[in-house]
């Protein structure tokens, strides 16, 4: 009988580069550079290292397919490593393929490692092309990820009756909340705090989400070496741990995209996998007993729909949950997007899932500076969406402070 | 009785102001102010003759199991080698066990076409030839082709059931008289003077084959209520008129007000015209112009009401919509070098032998249908999509291209690579199930909302300048 992977594999160190427009560095400098934290916050040497998953999406103008950058660029002595990829779940997806692999008892102390340097491609947005395949190519509309997520606007606006206008003024929300924060992060991407009024101002990238609706495109790398529970006490002795509470993931059956019965206002992928952690980590009451998120905010209509698809705010209930500062800071709530989130840390794709837990990771452990500190926090919980509304993979992590 | 079963002709969305043009490039040639009335319609930036040339046909609401073959005619084919009327039948989901035929080289190729579908169902070789003409002719700035050149298409069924009108006869002269011409060295054509082509061309060849066509059939002008040519020039129509000694009523306007001249397709585009407003017993007399004239006589029967009801072409007339500013027009037809961004030169070839694979679905539109649980399903599927079913391999085809739908939700995106931004699309829903993420055209996005009726249309998705493929499929607009 299948226990789940809760309390059975501990974080033992962590690293995350300072995200953005990388001009000074490739993706070899980046895996240098968050491989270099991570060993040093985990104590331990590089020889120690048993096994490693590596994840990046767009290796084509990075550095290149396979384990073998990973390995080539850390001069890892011959260790197993697997290249994963899952769209933008694709850094959790390393996280995972680590904690499986300790949990099993095939290794004691395992790493993963999340990059991508987008930023030689030589326009903004993401590469261009089709990642759905050469099907999509030839019967797909002529879409990219903004116009994709967009359409959980209209679609909402519809559904839930709600003029466009007040939706526009809960995304506006999202991504002020999101500045404020970013603002107070050295690692972060783009680090000024903007007003609601210039982010409604701003010009329109997909209709209905302007410039500020939309998140960095970032170069960055983040990644966690993880190990059982009883070498991290022994390593770590009489010190915090963060434990592994919850690993899922959950992707499209295509019915979200030929099938008539969804309402393209949710995200069906994210409720599963959401349900499916919660039952793993032993949480009855998320809206209660979450402490904080990092959920995947490439455009502020997903973080919108994500409050509700995570069964924190009630179908329809988003926007005042948003507008009456649940997800802020300080606000009393659930703050989310502590360290910016995907809007103003960055979003290089493979690194993005392990950011998001290095923050967590480091907000469990209390690191962070008092004005961007959230306090005692129990779990906290990460979230990536890879793909489109209507065609996706979605992880949700929880950790916990000690077991 | 063999004769034409069914009429259509389209106009594209987009009208262009002459007036505009003339503003634009009046100062480079200063006599074009004469020409500079009324509109002339152009093709969306996503249209070709083949696309129009479905656009018409769909008019004509064929019946696709029945037509045994399809013959296209256009000077402005985008393929030389690679039939044409062949993606045509594809997207109209024809037979395979079909003929078809590209007709082409000159302006008369689109009469050419319906006589010779006309005279297989006379032979007995056919019973049911769709013949479509169409073109998308280019002109240079500034000159008098850019003022008369007008983009659209016309299509016949022909058959000998149920005709609206019947063929009684044609005549055909096919002489090299070069007033103009176009080679693969140019996409634009070249015209000798004005003068002489006017006076010894259309003053001497039209009259020409009427006067052959009567003398053939023993028939006198006054046997027929309307008498149809193709000529551009309007003080050459004004001669003509009054030299064939043509009474008012059996004069058929040339549409160039508000169409400007089609090129292949401009006799079918008058004859559709004409019968959209034709009575049972009327003669009609329909004169080509191209390198020599095709005459061919038709008779309307009593069966002309069924087109009367639906008048396709003067549905498409009335929908025109004015494309502004001019420049927008030289960037749709690749007139003059524009900046399409460092996003626009992702560029991978067509994978052919994937498009042959899915041929029915790229081209037209047919996905599956679960024969357990009846869920309408695009792209075609192996395993049925409703979760509640799931069969495995019980599918049959099941065409999207005649239903309607219903906007489920949209955007308009100004990140895609497009010469037409921002690049509109959403979910559709169609009537009888089945949900399509696609590429909206002819339409604004201020007027678009959830629960819109949307239907197919054909349209060009990419045009790749490098390799000169032209890559088709389907998109929606605005019912």
């Amino acid at each position: 009988m299948a226990s789940g992977i809760r309390d059975k594999v501990a974080i033992l160190g962590m690293g995350c580069t300072r995200f953005g427009e990388r001009w000074d560095a490739g993706g070899e400098d980046l895996i240098v550079e968050a491989f270099t934290q991570c060993l040093e916050d985990a104590g331990i040497d590089k020889n120690e290292i048993q096994a490693c998953w590596f994840g990046t999406y767009y290796p084509e103008i990075g550095v290149g397919k396979s384990g073998i950058p990973l390995s080539s660029t850390l001069k890892l002595p011959f260790l197993p490593v697997t290249r994963v990829e899952n769209k933008c779940a694709t850094g959790t997806e390393a996280f995972r393929g680590a904690c499986y692999a300790v949990a099993s008892g095939a290794y004691d102390i395992c790493f993963a490692l999340g990059v991508e340097k987008l930023k030689d491609t030589g326009y903004g947005g993401l590469p261009a092309g089709s990642t759905e395949g050469e099907i999509d190519v030839m019967l797909g509309a002529n879409k990219t990820a903004p116009g994709a997520f967009a359409q959980l606007a209209s679609a909402y606006s519809a559904k839930y009756k709600i003029p466009m206008e007040r939706i526009k003024e809960a995304m506006a929300h999202v991504s002020w909340k999101s500045h404020q924060n970013g603002a107070m992060n050295p690692r972060a991407h783009l680090r000024r705090a903007v007003t609601k009024e210039q982010i409604l101002k701003a010009p329109m990238v997909a209709y209905p989400l302007g410039l500020f609706d939309c998140c960095g495109v970032s170069d960055g790398a983040a990644c966690a070496i993880v190990t059982t529970p009883e070498i991290a006490k022994s390593i770590k002795r009489n010190e915090d741990l963060v434990f592994v509470k919850a690993l899922q993931i959950a992707c499209s059956s295509g019915e979200e995209a030929l099938f008539t019965a969804w309402d393209g206002a949710s995200v069906l992928t994210t409720t599963r996998a959401a349900k499916r952690a919660y039952d793993e980590a032993g949480i009855q009451d998320p809206r209660r007993e979450i402490s904080m998120m990092e959920v995947h905010d490439c455009f502020s209509i997903t973080e919108l729909v994500t409050m509700e698809d995570l069964q924190i705010s009630p179908r329809g209930g988003a926007i005042e949950d948003i507008l009456n500062g649940f997800f802020d800071l300080k606000g009393g709530g659930i703050p989310c997007q502590v360290d910016g989130g995907l809007k103003c840390f960055g979003h290089p794709i493979g690194a993005s899932g392990l950011r998001m837990i290095f923050e967590v990771y480091n907000q469990l452990l209390q690191r962070w500076p008092e004005e961007r500190l959230v306090k005692n926090p129990r779990y906290g919980l990460t979230h990536n969406l890879g793909g489109f509304p209507h065609q996706n993979v979605v992880a949700v992590t929880i950790l916990g402070i000690n077991s | 009785m063999v004769g034409i079963c069914m009429a259509g002709a389209y106009v594209p969305r987009y009208r262009l102001s002459r007036e505009k043009i003339f503003q634009a490039m009046g100062w480079l040639n200063p006599a074009t102010r004469s020409l500079a009335r009324g509109q002339k319609a152009v093709a969306n930036y996503d249209e070709d003759s083949v696309t129009m040339a479905v656009s018409a046909t769909m008019e004509c609401r064929v019946e696709k199991e029945k037509a045994d073959c399809l013959y296209f005619a256009s000077t402005t084919m985008p393929y030389q080698e690679r039939q044409n009327a062949g993606i045509i039948a594809t997207a109209l989901g024809m037979r395979e066990d079909v003929r078809t035929a590209d007709f082409t080289g000159s302006l008369k190729a689109g009469t050419t076409a319906l006589i010779s579908a006309l005279e297989t169902v006379v032979a007995g070789g056919c019973s049911s030839i769709v013949v479509c003409a169409s073109d998308c002719r280019l002109a240079k700035m500034g000159g008098q082709e850019e003022m008369f050149f007008g983009d659209g298409s016309a299509t016949a069924i022909v058959g000998k059931d149920d005709v609206i009108a019947e063929y009684k006869g044609s005549f055909s002269l096919s002489v090299d008289f070069v007033d103009r011409f176009r080679t693969p060295s140019s996409p634009f054509g070249r015209a000798w003077e004005d003068r002489w082509i006017r006076d010894a061309g259309y003053d001497k060849i039209i009259p020409r084959a009427l006067n052959s066509f009567l003398k053939k059939y023993d028939l006198k002008l006054e046997d027929f209520s309307k008498v149809l040519y193709c000529c551009p020039y309007p003080s050459e129509r004004r001669k003509l008129n009054k030299k064939l000694g043509l009474k008012e009523d059996q004069i058929q306007n040339f549409l160039m007000e508000r169409v400007g001249d089609t090129g292949v397709a401009q006799p079918l585009v008058m004859l559709a015209s004409v019968l959209e407003n034709a009575r049972a017993g009327d003669n009609i007399l329909l004169l080509s112009y191209g390198n020599g004239c095709d005459a061919i006589w038709f008779e309307v029967t009593d069966s002309i009401g069924r087109l009367k009801e639906s008048r396709p072409l003067e549905k498409s007339l009335d929908a025109g919509v004015e494309l502004d500013p001019y420049e927008k027009y030289l960037v749709w037809r690749d007139v003059v070098p524009f900046e399409a961004g460092l996003r626009a030169e992702h560029n991978p070839p067509v994978r052919w032998s994937l498009v042959w694979r899915l041929r029915r679905a790229i081209l037209g539109f047919c996905g599956s249908r679960c024969t357990r649980c009846g869920t309408p399903q695009f792209p075609p599927q192996r395993v049925c999509v409703n979760p509640a079913c799931g069969a495995i391999d019980e599918m049959e085809d099941y065409y999207f291209s005649d239903k309607e739908g219903k906007v489920a939700s949209f955007t308009g995106d100004n990140l895609a690579a497009t010469v037409n931004p921002p690049q509109i699309y959403g979910h559709v829903l169609f009537e009888g199930g089945g949900k399509v993420l696609m590429d909206f055209t002819d339409c604004n996005l201020d007027t678009l909302h959830v629960g819109m009726p949307v239907t197919p249309v054909f349209r060009v998705k990419d045009y790749d300048r490098v390799r000169g493929t032209t890559r088709y499929g389907w998109k929606v607009k605005p019912v």
